[in-house]
């Protein structure tokens, strides 16, 4: 199951509030994306808890519709 | 995730000191992300133990709760979940991978 670029930053954003997000379709396939995020909300954190916090930004999403 | 699963699971992270829970094999990875972290591991000569989730959906879908992580492959390096292939190509381009594994006794190529 593919899905939209915007979609998924829209998502991102919506959790992440001051976040700056980059995304490139990988494989123009619609299911392997490359994002690179920043936000105020990382500082602190591990990498494992950043990532996750992009992950549930995608209201699991990710491992479902997104490649897993 | 039932009982024997996650029991399952634990067995193998507790009985290889770093264990990677991939698609396919070492020598036949199923996707990118599982063979660029073997890549990796092999560069570093680390020596580890890898599971095929593949092979069995119950181990497929229950190692994501049981890391609470939503993406194969994820490393376990002396029982500590480390991170899937984003992170590790992260720590390994800047060395934290080497000092984890230094860390934690794990023999690895130092050069």
């Amino acid at each position: 199951m593919a899905m939209d670029l915007k979609e998924i930053e829209s998502l991102i954003k919506e959790a992440l509030i001051d976040a700056t997000v980059e995304i490139q379709d990988l494989a123009g396939d619609g299911n392997h994306y490359s994002a690179t995020v920043t936000s105020s909300q990382f500082s602190g954190k591990s990498k494992i808890e950043q990532h996750k916090m992009v992950y549930n930004s995608l209201k699991g999403k990710m491992g479902n519709e997104l490649h897993a | 995730m039932d009982e024997n699963t996650k029991k399952l699971i634990q067995n193998h992270i507790d009985t290889n000191e770093v264990c990677l829970f991939m698609k396919g094999t070492p020598d036949a990875p199923q996707c990118g992300f599982s063979m660029a972290v073997i890549n990796m591991l092999k560069l570093l000569e680390v020596n580890f133990q890898s599971v095929n989730v593949l092979e069995d959906q119950k181990i497929r879908e229950g190692i994501k709760t049981f890391s609470d992580w939503p993406t194969i492959p994820q490393l376990y390096i002396k029982k500590e979940f480390v991170g899937g292939c984003d992170i590790i190509k992260e720590m390994y381009e800047n060395g934290e991978l080497k000092n984890i594994l230094a860390d934690k006794n794990i023999s690895y190529k130092k050069d």
